[in-house]
């Protein structure tokens, strides 16, 4: 019976707007994943893809403790997600044991800390959603949080663009002109953090790190213009999310799980037919016909 | 336009030690330089050269000593702009998505607001550094895809941009064009006329006779310093280097 919607594309895509929470779900990804889109940038220039893993992997206690004492469970997550970078910094410089490893024993210590409490704490906590993501589920209250976490964060971006991006370039140089890097280090982080709290709403915990590296990714292969990649990153978040939501409802499909996967066909498409950096160099293909 | 008073130090480093972590990178290590010199810093790899160009910079602390740029404290003369540091070609990423124009406009960012929007006078001083490096038919080409030269000259540029009074270079001359080498070589007058005082690492002795009025010789400190004619000898090479024979690093056609 579902086929026959897929005859008219007009219906296919205005059928699941005459739902509430699906009109809810379809603009609150989309502002979500704008946002990491915009930090996706920065992340993957900066080579911060394991540190974006971790992070957001930390949040998990932060958020069990927040919702079991009544807190903004954004709250919970942007501490134990800046503590869990300020434990790496610790445990790297007063050990012999190498960086990769320190990130990933600090943060699967976190998750499981996370887990454990969880079955302990016992409340009206969804496990599922926390891990997987409840785009279609999302309560008033947590709307207004995550709006106002989005704007912050685009905010923040937006006025240390330049600098963030010298920062992520060519540190060195940043602090030789007199530019606070240390501040700028802290301001990334925090931004992390909060994004990856806005993230895990859409995909969950387990999948946000790819609404952090993967559209900077993509993007990466596209452009040599840092305003551009941007652009690109942020537009090929948005178009994955809206294209998750809608392939998970007709199709009946996990949401948090769809959006991550269009993100990766994105890639993918860009890893095989980017103009220049792709496999099959697009370009020069175009350019035997002429 | 400052008046430059030639009889003033520069720099002035004294004792410095760095260490990372407990770990020493650098110790006891002197250097006063006056406006219009060039000082040659020659020693093997892990003898801190980039390290005193860390200490002076300040992306580095110090453990111990003293540094004075042009009289006052390293985060003052970073607040003034005075030190431009023109990175190794292989300390920068190259696949950077960034274009020459901004890697330049980049040297006057610490003279902006905190927007970072160009004035006027931005877009003039970074033209004219494009223009004195020979790069104006690569305003907006991407850092990735410039010679190994290019993308020397294009952090040259940024340094010009920023209108230092202290350039610190860290192997100018590596892994450059001859076309490249011979425009360093021009601009390393005129900065000196213009009284700018250079400090640039090396491995290639035949630059630092050619250019260096002083030489700084470091093994983790200071082996010699001094005029080149009186410090470059082979014995000073022969102990910064470890007890390599300055015949073996000059080569053959040396």
């Amino acid at each position: 019976m579902e086929l026959c919607y897929f005859l008219t594309l007009d219906s296919f895509i205005t059928d699941p707007l005459t739902h509430d929470f699906m009109r809810k779900a379809l603009l609150m990804s989309s502002l979500v994943a704008a946002v990491c889109g915009f930090l996706s940038s920065y992340l993957t220039l900066k080579g911060w893809a394991l540190m974006g893993d971790a992070v957001s992997h930390s949040v998990m206690p932060g958020v069990v403790v927040a919702y079991a004492l009544g807190l903004p469970f954004s709250l919970g997550a942007f501490i134990f997600g800046v503590g869990s970078v300020a434990l790496i910094g610790f445990i790297k410089q007063k050990s012999r044991v190498k960086e990769d490893t320190v990130i990933g024993l600090v943060f699967t210590g976190f998750f499981a800390l996370g887990i454990v409490l969880v079955s302990k704490i016992k409340s009206n906590i969804d496990l599922h959603s926390i891990l997987f993501g409840s785009p279609l589920g999302i309560s008033l209250s947590d709307v207004k949080q995550t709006i106002f976490i989005s704007l912050l964060v685009v905010i923040l971006l937006s006025i240390f663009r330049k600098d963030l991006m010298l920062y992520c370039f060519d540190p060195r140089h940043a602090k030789t002109v007199g530019i606070n890097v240390f501040f700028l280090h802290y301001l990334l982080l925090t931004c992390l953090s909060l994004a990856a709290v806005v993230g895990l709403q859409s995909v969950g915990i387990i999948l946000v790190v790819a609404m952090l590296i993967t559209p900077g990714a993509t993007a990466y292969l596209l452009t040599d213009k840092f305003d551009n990649m941007t652009v690109i990153s942020v537009l090929s978040a948005i178009i994955s999310s809206l294209i998750g939501i809608y392939v998970s409802f007709w199709f009946d499909l996990e949401t948090g799980g769809s959006i991550v996967l269009a993100q990766t066909f994105i890639f993918l498409f860009a890893f095989l037919f980017a103009p220049r950096y792709g496999i099959f160099k697009l370009k020069k293909l175009f350019a035997g016909y002429k | 336009m400052e008046t430059i008073n030639y009889q003033n130090f520069r720099i002035e480093a004294e004792n410095i030690c760095v260490d990372y972590n407990g770990k020493v990178a650098l110790y006891d290590a002197n250097l006063r330089l006056k406006p219009g010199q060039i000082c040659g810093l020659v020693g093997m790899n892990g003898a801190g050269k980039t390290t005193f160009f860390n200490a002076l910079t300040g992306f580095v602390n110090i453990s111990k000593g003293k540094i004075r740029i042009n009289g006052e404290s390293v985060r003052s003369a970073q607040k003034d702009q005075t030190i431009a540091y023109v990175p190794q070609n292989e300390g920068i990423d190259s696949q950077f998505p960034i274009s020459v124009w901004d890697v330049v406009m980049m040297g006057r960012y610490g003279s902006m607001n905190i927007f970072r929007c160009p004035r006027e006078s931005d877009v003039q001083a970074v033209k004219d550094a494009i223009e004195r490096v020979d790069l104006n038919e690569h305003l907006s080409t991407p850092i990735g895809n410039l010679s190994g030269g290019q993308r020397k000259r294009t952090f040259l540029a940024r340094a010009i941009a920023q209108r230092a009074s202290i350039l610190l270079l860290d192997e100018p001359f590596s892994g450059v064009d001859i076309r490249t080498e011979k425009l360093i070589s021009e601009l390393f007058i005129q900065f000196k006329n213009e009284g700018k005082t250079i400090l640039l690492s090396t491995h290639d002795m035949i630059h630092v006779r050619e250019f260096c009025d002083l030489v700084l010789l470091i093994n983790k400190t200071v082996v010699a310093y001094g005029e080149t004619s009186e410090v470059f000898t082979p014995e000073n090479i022969t102990t910064t280097f470890g007890g390599i024979s300055p015949d073996f690093l000059f080569g053959p056609e040396s």
